[in-house]
């Protein structure tokens, strides 16, 4: 779960975040909309603690960020697995070495990780690229494969930053496809994006920011109830 | 894809799910036992080391001239020391002048003499000894200056009576007590024993030894400053790769210890190449010096570092190439966010 109680983020003079409140309770999925500069990438280095919040406190999964040192940071962070609009991959290493990184971190070693990431790979329809360099992946395979580096150590929360920024939109319906899945078994996600035309053909809860602050907190009505992408069979 | 919370959503779970023991969901560090975060610990370190000397290995262009600066800062001042050591060895062997000139009062009775030279005869350090009286020694001076006539016309004898002994086989410092023991003695005037020159020699190697201290040191800082630009360059060339590990959830140890290897390698190979260097220095120079040596009647051998040293060389190298790293990568890491 993820908790913001009073949070605001002060960069020198510019306030990016003020007094904001939300939960999202363990297994929710939401959506994070506003303008660039709205706050949207501050309030996902919040959870991810690249930022501390100047005032209030943010909690993942029942932690006090504000409580936790430097030291614990990288505990958090494999708690959350996210995915980034500029994929963050490792050119100079495979697709399964850089999918298995956070299992490395975390210690993992041997057969486990093997099972692991082809299972993850498995999930976003990658298995047969694991020996690939992500250089000859089109941009929708990159984007793929960091989903399954977010998730393959199965972290509780899920944050994505604009995934379906570069994409066109038959590739970003399979992308929130995957990221229903994951909720589906229970994962905590929240998709920060800008792409207010897809989120309406969902009816999921969506976050308004605005200059830093929450000026939407709910369904978008307007929208079908039916789950995008689920007439979709691959994924 | 926590699905050990939810069993009992099937949909997803189908393929891609291996059972993850049960428990709750939390970092992976702390799903793991104990015995197996330590095992992975460990794992981590020999992966580390043996990537980081793979790495040095793959890019030769880059890594064969550092460690030659390396081996090169570290040779030089190990030849210099060398050198000190030899020549120090060397100068213990050298025995000191042959001869003591004991200068006795002029009015010493010739009793005292005789006493003096019983007590003489007793001293083990002394091989042997001959007394010149004044009248010969004045024999000896008109013989010799040419002053005869001159000397003819002193109504007194200026000359002292004069011992002439012969030491045993002394070392200087034992030379030096035995001046020492014999001028203290009643009837002596003086003693001339020319150590003189023994004590520059030493004083100069005193210095020559500050020299090679400094050079040494300041060589040193040069390899820990080598090894740290290294370090820098390895950091920045990977910093990518630096920033998604951490923000995946590495640890700053994590982080760190690729480049610490790679100092400690760095350190270790230049090391190693030194004890080469100083070894194929010593096979060029063994011949001419014992050609030498031979020239002066001596027999001399050229010490090298021996196994002892090469080894302390070597581990010193490492420890120099390690405290580089290690300096480089609190300083350029924590400048890398996310922290």
């Amino acid at each position: 779960m993820i908790r913001f109680d009073h949070v605001a983020k002060r960069y020198g003079s510019q306030d990016a975040l003020q007094n904001l409140n939300f939960e999202l309770a363990s297994g929710d999925f939401a959506f994070l909309t506003g303008h660039s500069g709205a706050g949207k990438s501050t309030l996902l280095k919040l959870v991810m603690m690249i930022e501390r919040p100047t005032r209030g406190q943010v909690f993942v999964q029942n932690q006090n960020l504000n409580r936790l040192g430097n030291r614990h940071i990288p505990l958090i962070r494999r708690q959350v697995g996210v995915v980034f609009q500029n994929h963050q991959l490792l050119f100079d290493r495979s697709v399964f070495e850089n999918v298995a990184l956070p299992l490395y971190i975390a210690g993992m070693r041997g057969r486990e990780v093997g099972r692991r990431v082809r299972a993850s790979l498995d999930k976003v329809g990658l298995l047969a690229k694991e020996k690939s360099s992500p250089m000859t992946l089109s941009g929708g395979e990159q984007q793929r494969v960091g989903i399954a580096r977010a998730v393959v150590n199965k972290p509780p929360v899920l944050l994505a930053d604009e995934p379906t920024g570069n994409l066109d939109p038959e590739l970003s319906a399979e992308i929130m496809n995957l990221f229903f899945e994951f909720n589906q078994v229970g994962v905590t996600v929240l998709i920060a994006t800008h792409d207010i035309s897809l989120i309406r053909t969902m009816s999921m809860r969506v976050l308004g920011l605005a200059d830093g602050q929450l000026v939407y907190d709910g369904l978008l009505e307007d929208a079908p109830r039916s789950k995008p992408g689920s007439e979709q069979t691959d994924g | 894809m926590a699905e050990q919370k939810r069993p009992t959503n099937k949909r997803a779970n189908k393929r891609a799910k291996p059972k993850a023991p049960a428990g709750k969901a939390g970092p992976i560090g702390e799903q793991l036992p104990a015995s197996d975060r330590l095992l992975a610990y460990v794992k981590h370190h020999q992966a580390s080391a043996s990537e980081a000397f793979t790495r040095i290995l793959r890019t030769p262009g880059q890594s064969l001239p550092t460690c030659l600066v390396i081996a090169i800062a570290l040779a030089l001042p190990a030849l210099l020391y060398l050198g000190l050591a030899n020549m120090e060895r060397q100068a213990e062997q050298w025995r000191a002048p042959a001869q003591i000139s004991v200068f006795l009062h002029k009015r010493a009775s010739n009793r005292a003499i005789d006493q003096f030279n019983q007590q003489l005869d007793r001293n083990p350090q002394v091989d042997s000894w001959q007394l010149i009286t004044p009248e010969q020694a004045l024999l000896d001076f008109q013989a010799a200056s040419g002053f005869g006539d001159v000397l003819a016309d002193l109504d007194d004898n200026p000359l002292p009576p004069v011992v002439v002994i012969t030491p045993g086989d002394l070392s200087v410092p034992e030379l030096s007590s035995l001046r020492t023991q014999l001028a203290q003695d009643s009837v002596v005037e003086s003693v001339l024993l020319d150590l003189e020159w023994v004590a520059r020699l030493q004083q100069i190697m005193a210095l020559i030894e500050r020299v090679v201290s400094a050079l040494g040191s300041l060589l040193a800082l040069g390899v820990v400053l080598i090894v740290g630009n290294v370090i820098r360059l390895a950091i920045s060339s990977r910093k990518d790769e630096i920033v998604i590990a951490k923000l995946v959830g590495a640890s700053d140890g994590f982080v760190r210890r690729p480049f610490l290897y790679t100092g400690l390698w760095y350190g270790l190979l230049g090391g190693g190449l030194a004890v080469a260097m100083l070894l194929l220095a010593n096979a060029w120079l063994a011949g001419p010096i014992a050609r030498l040596a031979a020239l002066y009647s001596t027999q001399f051998e050229l010490a090298g570092l021996g196994f002892g040293g090469s080894l302390a060389l070597v581990l010193a190298a490492g420890v120099l190439g390690s405290l580089g790293a290690w300096l480089s990568v609190s300083r350029h890491l924590s400048a890398i966010k996310p922290t």
